[in-house]
């Protein structure tokens, strides 16, 4: 059962490496090297970078993490009754019909108070 | 074939302890389905100029070939390949060096490890485990750490604005996605990515498009949208922010971001496939009358199948960036959020009920 993984497993370590061989070897080994302050410089359509670019964002970005988690969430419970919803019928329809319908209700309240707009 | 083998390849290949050949088995099976992904990756570059151009009355490129011969532009892919691999790899002095250098990885490691659980025919998958659709789901979602701590690390404004755009926008489609893949679990009982493909068996009338049409449509759109591919390409958005979160990448480090974009466009057409076009099951299979005549062969499961029906996808994701303009911000969020959203989880309602009428591909 378990040993169904390995490959998995081998095939995460592989993908990593050849990101990792091809970025050492071709940006490391083959390419050229060297710098100078203004290639160094973040690209600012030929202006010099006159503040720190990590600045203020909008609220509704991290909204839409914590919306996203919420969501995710309720994706995560779904899977599984998903796969067993041949067997519980009835009662497993009705159970997360009751859960969906929490989740319904809080995701029509945060439309209308407008989280989900961008304008 | 073994016995044609000469003996001492035979005594080398037992001499090594049976975990290490295990290993060797699996890495040899790797090496095979990387090599034409890679393969693929590069040649789909190629299409998407070629058809684009076509669709734009261009030609495309046409001059680059093999040994003097033009052969319609074919070495093209290569020959790009091999000018990215001896460019300069450029770290800006205000990046964050390590988390810049790793970013590029995150992304094309997942890309290309989702890559384990896809089977290609019966009985044709490096791994057929039970959570294949999990595993998927988990490894597409790891893109976007690629996408974030690239444009955090690049120090850049045009980084940090697509990253975050790009950040919000993927989690967003997401939970639509999931939500589709929801209701193809419910139709086939199965995480497992090979049973989602038997559970289709019976022609083209019991592939899972039909009962679960409006899923296949919010699936594939938000492929499109995970991808950042247009019309949802904000997060690159050319005309406003440069080349968005990898503005500051160049050489192999952009080349790996490339990469990764294709693999996950190859992986998501891939998997709309298995879900919903019955992967390797033939269009013809449930064809009684073509029995007897020379075209039963069109009724057997087939790679070709599989990879006719993967190359479709790709085109219309070739086909849309030829198509449509670029959506604005604010109608991707409301297609997104107002839009797929709703009609997924009313459909997955409509489905329970379905199942409990028996109605649809749950009357057994």
């Amino acid at each position: 059962m378990l040993e169904n993984y390995l490959p998995v497993l081998i095939f995460m370590a592989v993908g990593l490496i050849v990101g990792f061989v091809l970025l050492t070897m071709g940006g490391f080994m083959l390419a050229p090297h060297k710098p100078d302050e203004a290639k160094n410089s973040p690209f600012e359509c030929g202006f010099e970078a006159f503040e720190d670019s990590r600045m203020k964002f909008d609220v509704r970005y991290y909204l839409v993490a914590i919306l996203f988690i919420i969501f995710d969430l309720e994706i995560a419970f779904l899977v599984p009754w998903a796969i067993v919803l041949e067997d519980i019928g009835l009662f497993g329809v009705l159970s997360m019909g009751i859960f969906l319908g929490v989740l319904v209700i809080g995701f029509i309240y945060e439309w209308k108070k407008g989280a989900l707009e961008w304008e | 074939m073994i016995e044609y083998t000469p003996d001492f390849l035979i005594n080398f290949w037992n001499w090594f302890p049976v975990d290490a050949q295990t290993v060797a088995i699996i890495l040899g099976k790797i090496v095979l389905i990387l090599l034409p992904l890679i393969l693929s990756v590069a040649y789909v570059t190629y299409a998407e100029r070629k058809v684009i151009g076509a669709m734009q009355v261009r030609i495309g490129p046409n001059r680059v070939g093999f040994f003097g011969f033009r052969l319609w532009g074919l070495g093209q892919p290569i020959a790009d390949t091999v000018k990215l691999m001896f460019k300069e790899v450029i770290i800006p002095t205000q990046a964050n060096k390590y988390l810049f250098l790793i970013a590029p990885i995150l992304s094309i490691g997942p890309a290309l490890a989702a890559w384990a659980v896809i089977p290609f025919d019966r009985g044709m998958a490096l791994a057929n485990v039970d959570a294949g659709l999990l595993y998927v789901l988990a490894l597409t979602s790891i893109a976007v750490y690629g996408v974030i701590i690239a444009g955090w690390a690049s120090n850049s404004k045009y980084a940090i604005l697509s990253a975050l755009r790009s950040g919000a926008q993927i989690v967003a489609y997401e939970i639509a996605m999931g939500f589709a893949l929801v209701g193809v679990l419910m139709a086939s009982g199965s995480l497992n990515l090979s049973a989602i493909v038997e559970g289709q068996a019976g022609g083209m009338s019991s592939w899972y498009f039909i009962p679960l049409f409006p899923l296949f449509l919010v699936y594939f759109i938000s492929g499109v949208a995970e991808t950042n591919r247009a019309p949802f390409d904000v997060a690159e958005g050319e005309s406003e922010i440069v080349a968005g979160f990898h503005v500051e990448y160049s050489g192999m480090a952009f080349a790996l971001f490339f990469l990764a974009e294709y693999a996950n466009i190859i992986l998501i057409s891939a998997l709309t496939a298995l879900m919903f076009l019955g992967g390797w099951l033939s269009p013809f299979e449930g064809f009684t009358f073509l029995e007897g005549t020379m075209f039963e062969f069109l009724r057997e499961t087939s790679l070709i199948w599989f990879l006719g029906k993967t190359s479709f996808f790709i085109f219309c994701f070739l086909w849309f960036r030829a198509t449509f303009p670029r959506y604005r911000y604010d109608q991707i969020m409301r297609l997104g959020w107002k839009v797929f959203i709703p009609i997924t989880i009313i459909w997955i309602f409509v489905e329970a009920v379905m199942m409990l009428a028996k109605v649809g591909p749950w009357a057994v």
